[in-house]
C-alpha cells in the first residue's frame, strides 16, 4: 500500500539496472519499501541492481530480463513482472503499488541519420514503453490503486538537432504518458511524469554536461519527494521548469545555434 | 462504494467475494482505516435508526449508522449523555466502536466500548450478537477492530445522566509541560473531563507551554434561573465557518504559530467555575464549520501515541523534536488515559496520550514520525490505528503485542479473508 506521503511498499522498476532506477530503490527501501521486481535486458547487471536493492533494504527481489526491442511482447513483460511481485514470497500483500519506467536508449549525433538506430531507439524509448505502460495501467486500475511514474526528459521538451531521435520519442512518451493520466481519472491509478535534464550517468557517460546538469540521486530525490504529491509532471532539478519556459520560446535559429 | 439498503443486502456484499470489503462511517478518519483500493467500502446511512431509549436501564439501541450528533440530539433534552464523546460528534456509532474512541474523561470512564452492552456483527460466515459476556473474544476484537472482524449493524449503549446542558469549567495556563503534566496528576481525578492543549510551536523553553481545560456536567443549582424558566437543553456550536476560496496551504509554519501563539493568549491564566455550554467543551472544532479545508489540498498527518503512566517523558521528547525541527503542529492535545480496554487492537492504555496535527509537506516530516515510532515502541506504547496512515508496519507487533489474538478470532469469522482495509494490507495485519 501507499502511506500518507506516496511511499510504496511494492515497486516494479521497468529498467531496473539504469542508475536513476537504482538510486529511486535505494531510497524507496530505506522507507518503506520491501517488494521490487526488477525488469531489464541484462542478467548480470539486474543481479547486481538486486544485491543493492536487498542491502537498501528490499525483502523480497524477484528479476525479469526483458526485451524492450521486442514491443509485441512488451505487455507480457508487464504480465510477468506483476505475477513476480504477488509470488516473491510471504509478507507482501502481492499488489504493485509504484511502477517505475526508467526504459530508454540514447542516440548521438553521429549515428542520428542511420536509419536502423533510429528505429531502435524509437523503440526502446517510445513504442516498448507505451505498450509497457498501457498494460501496467490496465493491471493497477484492475487493483484499484496504485502511481506510474515514467522518466521522460527535458530532450523532448524542445527537441535538439543533437539527438533528435531520442528526444522525440520522449516527447512522445511524455505526451502518452500526460494523456494516458487525464484517461485514468477516477480510476485510483495516477500517472506521474518526470523531466530530468542533463544527468551524468552510465547512459550519458563520456559526454559533455549541459548546464544545470544533475546527478541521479537528485532526480531520484525528486522522484521520491514527488510521490508524495498529485502533480502530474515534475522537473528535476525544478529550476528547469523555467529554463525550459523562456528555451521553449526562443527563435528556431537561435535554438538551431545552441551548442550541443 | 455501496450502501446497502438493509442487513440481507449487506450479507449480500460480504458473500460476494472480490477484493476486500471495509466498513465507513463519517469519513472523518484520518487515516486509511475506512478505504479499501479496488475493493467494497460499505456505508451505512440506511441502517441509522435510533431505538427507543429505556429510561430505567440508562441504555438506548441504536443502528450503527446513526452518527453520535443524532444519538445525542435524540437523549440529551431527555436528561441523558453519550458515555464517551470525541473530539467531533460526526462520527457514527459503528466507526466509533471499531475505533473504541475515547473522550476528555477516559482516566474516569474508560473508552465506548466499555459501555456497550451488547453489539450485532455482520461477518461473511453470518450475524453475531456479542456482548462482553457473550463470545467475549469477538466482542472485544470487534471493540477497536477497525472493521476488521465485519461490519457493525446495532449497538446498545449505557448512557450517563445529567442535569443540563451547561459545563462548568475550570481553565488554567501553564508556562511549560512538567507544569501541566503535575497538574493533570496531581488533580485530574477530581473532575470527570480533562484535556490539554500543548504548544509545540514555541521554542526553547516555551515549547510545551499548554492550557489545561477541565470540568463536570453542571448540576441544576449551578445554572441561574433565566426569565421565563429554563430553556431546554441543546447543542449549541459556535457560529465560525472557514471561507471559501481560501488559498491552499494557509497553514503553513508561520499561520500555525500564530494560531498556537493566539490560542495560548486568549487563554486565561486561571478561571474556575465557568459555565460553558456542552457544544463549545466538547466540540471546539465543530464549532468552526468546514475547518478541514484550512489544510489545502495535500492534508495533514495526525499522529497520536500512548505512553505508560511511567514514560511522561516521550511526550516531553516529542513535543522538544517538533519543536527543535520546526514542524509545526496545529493543534496538539494532551491527556492522561486511564486503564485501557481488553481489546487487543483497541488503543488507550493507562499513561499519557498525545495527539499531533500536522500538515503534509516539510521534506523531514516521515522521517521524524518514524524517529518517534521508534522512541514511542520502545517505551512500550503505541499508536492510534484510527488515526495513521503511515506507521512503520515492522512495529506493530511491538505496539500491538496481541494481534494473534485479533487474527485467531478473523480466522473463525472470515476465513476467506474477505475483510479488510488499505490500513490492515498496509501494516500487513492478518
Amino acid at each position: 500500500m501507499l502511506d500518507a506521503f506516496g511511499q510504496p511498499q511494492s515497486i516494479v522498476v521497468l529498467g531496473g539496472t539504469s542508475d536513476i532506477a537504482g538510486a529511486v530503490v535505494d531510497r524507496l527501501c530505506a522507507r518503506r519499501c520491501r517488494t521490487v521486481v526488477l525488469a531489464g535486458r541484462d542478467a548480470e547487471r539486474l543481479a547486481e541492481s538486486a544485491a543493492r536493492a536487498e542491502e537498501a533494504g528490499a525483502e523480497r527481489v524477484a528479476q525479469v530480463v526483458v526485451d524492450a526491442t521486442d514491443v509485441p511482447g512488451a505487455a507480457a513483460s508487464v504480465e510477468r513482472c506483476f505475477a513476480a511481485a504477488g509470488d516473491v514470497g510471504a509478507g507482501g500483500d502481492g499488489n504493485v503499488d509504484v511502477v517505475l519506467v526508467a526504459v530508454g536508449v540514447l542516440s548521438g549525433r553521429e549515428d542520428e541519420l542511420d536509419a536502423a538506430h533510429a528505429a531502435r531507439v524509437a523503440a526502446v524509448t517510445y513504442a516498448w514503453p507505451v505498450a509497457a505502460i498501457t498494460r501496467a495501467a490496465a493491471l493497477l486500475a484492475e487493483q484499484g490503486y496504485g502511481r506510474i511514474v515514467v522518466l521522460s526528459s527535458v530532450a523532448g521538451v524542445r527537441v535538439r538537432r543533437a539527438n533528435f531521435v531520442y528526444g522525440s520519442a520522449k516527447a512522445g512518451l511524455d505526451a502518452f504518458a500526460r494523456g494516458l493520466g487525464d484517461a485514468l481519472q477516477g480510476t485510483g491509478v495516477s500517472v506521474q511524469v518526470v523531466r530530468p535534464g542533463f544527468v551524468r550517468t552510465k547512459m550519458t557517460e563520456g559526454m559533455p554536461a549541459a548546464p544545470f546538469a544533475t546527478t541521479a540521486d537528485a532526480v531520484a530525490d525528486v522522484v521520491v519527494a514527488g510521490l508524495g504529491t498529485p502533480a502530474s509532471v515534475l522537473w528535476a532539478p525544478p529550476v528547469l521548469r523555467a529554463v525550459f519556459a523562456v528555451l521553449s520560446r526562443l527563435p528556431a535559429a537561435i535554438w538551431r545555434r545552441l551548442p550541443g | 462504494m455501496a450502501q446497502p439498503r438493509d442487513g440481507a443486502a449487506l450479507r449480500a456484499l460480504l458473500d460476494a467475494g472480490g477484493h476486500g470489503l471495509i466498513p465507513r462511517g463519517l469519513g472523518r478518519s484520518y487515516g486509511d482505516a475506512a478505504q479499501c483500493g479496488g475493493g467494497t467500502v460499505v456505508e451505512l446511512p440506511h441502517l441509522s435508526r435510533i431505538r427507543e431509549l429505556d429510561e430505567d436501564a440508562g441504555a438506548i439501541e441504536v443502528e450503527a449508522g446513526a452518527s453520535l450528533d443524532a444519538v445525542m440530539r435524540h437523549t440529551l433534552g431527555r436528561g441523558w449523555f453519550p458515555p464517551v464523546t470525541p473530539g467531533t460528534r460526526q462520527v457514527t456509532i459503528g466507526g466509533a466502536l471499531a475505533a473504541d474512541v475515547h473522550g476528555k474523561n477516559h482516566h474516569r470512564d474508560g473508552s465506548i466500548c466499555r459501555h456497550v452492552t451488547e453489539l450485532t456483527l455482520e461477518a461473511p460466515g453470518g450475524t453475531h450478537v456479542v456482548a462482553p459476556d457473550r463470545d467475549a473474544e469477538l466482542f472485544w476484537a470487534t471493540a477497536g477492530g477497525m472493521g476488521l472482524t465485519g461490519v457493525i449493524t446495532r449497538a446498545t449503549l449505557r448512557l450517563l445522566p445529567v442535569e443540563t446542558d451547561q459545563m462548568v469549567v475550570d481553565t488554567d495556563r501553564f508556562e511549560d509541560l512538567d507544569a501541566v503534566m503535575a497538574a493533570m496528576e496531581e488533580g485530574d481525578h477530581r473532575y470527570r473531563y480533562s484535556v490539554a492543549w500543548v504548544d509545540c510551536t514555541a521554542g526553547g523553553r516555551r515549547a510545551g507551554r499548554a492550557v489545561l481545560t477541565r470540568g463536570d456536567h453542571a448540576r441544576r443549582e449551578d445554572v441561574p434561573l433565566r426569565r421565563g424558566g429554563r430553556r431546554p437543553p441543546g447543542i449549541q456550536d459556535g457560529h465560525l465557518r472557514v471561507p471559501e476560496g481560501l488559498p491552499a496551504h494557509l497553514l503553513n509554519g508561520l499561520t500555525i504559530r500564530a494560531f498556537n501563539e493566539a490560542w495560548y493568549r486568549r487563554a486565561p491564566r486561571r478561571r474556575h467555575g465557568e459555565l460553558q455550554p456542552l457544544g463549545r467543551f466538547f466540540h471546539p472544532l465543530d464549532g468552526v464549520a468546514d475547518w478541514n479545508r484550512l489544510y489545502g489540498p495535500r492534508g495533514f498527518v495526525q499522529y497520536q501515541f500512548a505512553v505508560g503512566p511511567a514514560h511522561g517523558e516521550v511526550v516531553r521528547q516529542a513535543v522538544d523534536l517538533l519543536s527543535a525541527r520546526r514542524l509545526p503542529s496545529f493543534l496538539a492535545v494532551l491527556k492522561r488515559f486511564g486503564p485501557g480496554d481488553p481489546g487487543p487492537l483497541s488503543f488507550p492504555m493507562a499513561g499519557w496520550t498525545l495527539a499531533l496535527d500536522l500538515p503534509v509537506g516539510p521534506p523531514t516530516l516521515p522521517a521524524s514520525l518514524d524517529e518517534l515510532d521508534g522512541v514511542v515502541a520502545a517505551a512500550g506504547g503505541r499508536v492510534y490505528l484510527a488515526k495513521d496512515a503511515r506507521l512503520r508496519p515492522e512495529l506493530l507487533a511491538t505496539m500491538y503485542p496481541r494481534l494473534p489474538e485479533l487474527a485467531a478470532v478473523r480466522r473463525r469469522v472470515d476465513p476467506a479473508g474477505m475483510l479488510r482495509s488499505d490500513l490492515s494490507r498496509r501494516l500487513g495485519i492478518d
